[in-house]
């Protein structure tokens, strides 16, 4: 079987975007390697989802599934995936690191005894020798690693690995029951409050407006929906607002919070501390709007508006409405 | 209700991180060092647990140099009742080590619950519990939101943060759980709390007192400083920032 395994997220029958990022990952570990690649989806009636895992030039998809698997667990999923990568014989598992990849991925390299590299952002190095970097101390730093078991767990960063494009060819699909021991489950799902939004998500948008404790209370928070709006962007913001409950946990961007690179990143009554960064500055264009000329968001900022948000959010977003028309 | 927490010793988060010259690791003059917030706040829900289950006893452990003693100390005068230091080079650890020698402490004290941080902040792995639950063969609820007692102390509902939203997991226990920014409000140690914590219990241990193969699965092998951002431009008006925007930056 294929050397490399990714692990391909799915709820409710969706394929999380970032998963092609997984792939995309897989694909320059198979190049350096030389090796081939299978995705595996796990669910409860997930054919569906595997079928459009199809054309991304993977030598195999399985969909794995159980009853036990018809909302994620950490237990239930680690042991689907788990025992279907050791009994694939994969030398490398490959996961993003979202939420549900930070959640399972350890346990499934638990299971198979593996070293994991989390949250890497880079493949370096030639097989027998693959290196790994990764972001530490908020990204202060970048870390090489090397894992030294014979087989490697890894999550990426989805963000820094291209999204896997399909190539035409189809790839064998299958179907199989999920090796999951019912009776050893000791956790249930109970239920998701959903933060429901017309808008793209966060991690996908090509525009992110964030908002600080600038904005001084949660109802001023609409300047910034309104300026992510014009621009078809997402909204995100720093931990104090998301601290202080004007918007939901995860619009939270940052080392504990959710890592956005769009192409163009507004930030608004953002001081610019260095947890928020390293969440951000990936970004290809940042904009920092603030009215202390010293914050060090200005310092990560290809434009800085030394302002009055309350002034330059409002005509911004105006002037951005005039000029589509 | 017994409950096992961690106090991993970290640089503190507002502290300047920058490479040494000869980039072998991270400048520490001027960096002060103090519990990983994310264990603070499970020290924290510790404490109101046991309160919430009518009593019981908190363990808590650090794995690192003997300075990471302090941090046991702290826990202690936060409240927690007992204390082990693992001590071990922190350079030749990794998260599997840790999990593992969490594996053998829960052999050897049982608890109900093992609470951790969701992810410790220097080196931002977010592993450990994980790896410490599945060696288990313990269920898990990892990024916590809210955390509840249920089945009269066997089990927990727990609300954790996810993608998307916030969902809710039912465990029984013993069961390990990590914790979110939003989960509480650490307290601070109070002076009557420091006081006692120094004449509360703390052991030393080794890895080999505890059994644990200390061989690294992960090895880190080099560092780099992060890629700096070209100095950027101020701009005096919202007009001249759409027409960067549009023409120079073609962002919009
Ligand atoms: C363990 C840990 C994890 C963390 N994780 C994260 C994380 O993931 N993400 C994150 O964001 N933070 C995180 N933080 C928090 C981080 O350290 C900062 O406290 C936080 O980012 C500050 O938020 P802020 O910039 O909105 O608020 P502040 O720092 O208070 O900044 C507000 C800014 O608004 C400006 N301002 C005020 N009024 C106006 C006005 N009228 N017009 C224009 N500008 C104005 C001010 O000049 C200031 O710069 C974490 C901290 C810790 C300890
Ligand atoms: N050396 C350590 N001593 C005690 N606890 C630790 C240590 N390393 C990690 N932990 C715990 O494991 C959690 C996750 O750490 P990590 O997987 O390293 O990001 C931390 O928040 C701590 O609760």
């Amino acid at each position: 079987m294929a050397d490399i395994l990714v692990l391909a997220e799915q709820q409710l029958g969706k394929l999380a975007k970032a998963s092609l990022h997984a792939i995309g990952a897989a694909k320059i570990l198979a190049e350096k390697t030389g090796g081939t690649f299978e995705i595996a989806v796990a669910g409860q009636g997930v054919a569906g989802v595997a079928a459009q895992l199809a054309g991304f030039g993977a030598a195999g998809v399985v969909a794995l599934e159980h009853d036990a698997l018809a909302q994620y667990t950490a237990q239930a999923y680690a042991q689907a995936f788990g025992n279907y990568a050791k009994a694939s014989g994969a030398r490398f598992v490959v996961t993003a690191a979202t939420s549900i990849g930070k959640d399972c991925a350890p346990r499934i390299a638990a299971r198979l005894g593996a070293g994991m590299a989390a949250d890497i952002i880079s493949i370096e190095g030639a097989a027998g020798a693959l290196v790994y970097r990764r972001p530490m101390w908020a990204g202060n730093v970048i870390a090489h690693v090397k894992v030294n078991t014979p087989t490697v767990v890894v999550s990426v960063r989805p963000t820094d690995f291209p999204a896997a494009e399909a190539t035409g060819t189809a790839s064998l699909v299958q179907s199989q029951a999920a090796s999951v021991d019912a009776g050893s489950l000791r956790m249930q799902y109970v239920g998701l409050e959903k933060v429901e939004s017309s808008r793209p998500s966060l991690t996908d948008a090509s525009v992110v407006v964030s908002g600080g404790r600038g904005l001084k209370e949660p109802a001023n928070f609409a300047l910034v929906e309104k300026l992510a709006d014009t621009l078809g962007g997402a909204v995100g913001a720093s931990r104090a607002v998301v601290d202080s409950g004007w918007v939901p946990n995860d619009w939270q961007v940052g080392q504990t919070g959710k890592v956005v690179a769009p192409k163009l990143y507004i930030a608004v009554g953002i001081s610019g501390a260095i947890q928020h960064l390293a969440g951000m500055k990936g970004s290809r264009t940042i904009v920092a709007i603030n009215k202390d000329a010293d914050a060090p968001i200005f310092q990560v900022a290809d434009y800085g508006l030394v302002a009055d948000l309350f002034g330059v959010v409002p005509e911004l977003t105006d002037k951005l409405a005039a000029r589509k028309g | 209700m017994k409950i096992l927490v961690t106090a991993k010793r970290v640089t503190d988060p507002y502290s300047k991180i920058v490479l040494k010259p000869d980039r072998s690791g991270i400048q520490t003059d001027n960096v002060e060092f103090k519990m990983n917030p994310f264990c603070e706040i499970a020290v924290e829900e510790a404490l109101r647990l046991v309160d919430a289950a009518g009593g019981g006893e908190i363990i808590v452990v650090a794995v690192g140099d003997e300075e990471a003693t302090k941090e046991v100390r702290t826990a202690l005068a936060m409240g927690a009742d007992r204390g082990y230091l693992i001590e071990a080079d922190e350079s030749k650890l990794d998260s599997d080590i840790v999990a593992r020698l969490l594996v053998a402490l829960v052999a050897k004290e049982s608890p109900d619950l093992v609470m951790l941080g969701k992810q410790a902040i220097d080196g931002d792995n977010n592993q450990v519990a994980q790896l410490t639950a599945e060696y288990l063969g313990w269920p898990q609820a990892t990024f916590a939101y809210k955390v509840e007692l249920t089945d009269g102390g066997k089990g927990a509902k727990v609300q954790r943060e996810v993608d998307g939203g916030v969902e809710t997991v039912q465990v029984s226990l013993p069961a390990v759980v990590t914790t979110d920014l939003r989960l509480n409000e650490p307290r601070y140690a109070s002076l009557p709390g420091i006081m006692k914590a120094k004449k509360k219990p703390l052991e030393t241990l080794t890895p080999a007192d505890l059994g644990v193969d200390t061989a690294l699965k992960v090895e880190t092998v080099g560092f780099e400083p992060p890629p700096s951002r070209a100095a950027g431009v101020k701009v005096k008006t919202v007009d001249e920032l759409i027409e960067k925007l549009a023409t120079e930056a073609k962002a919009i």
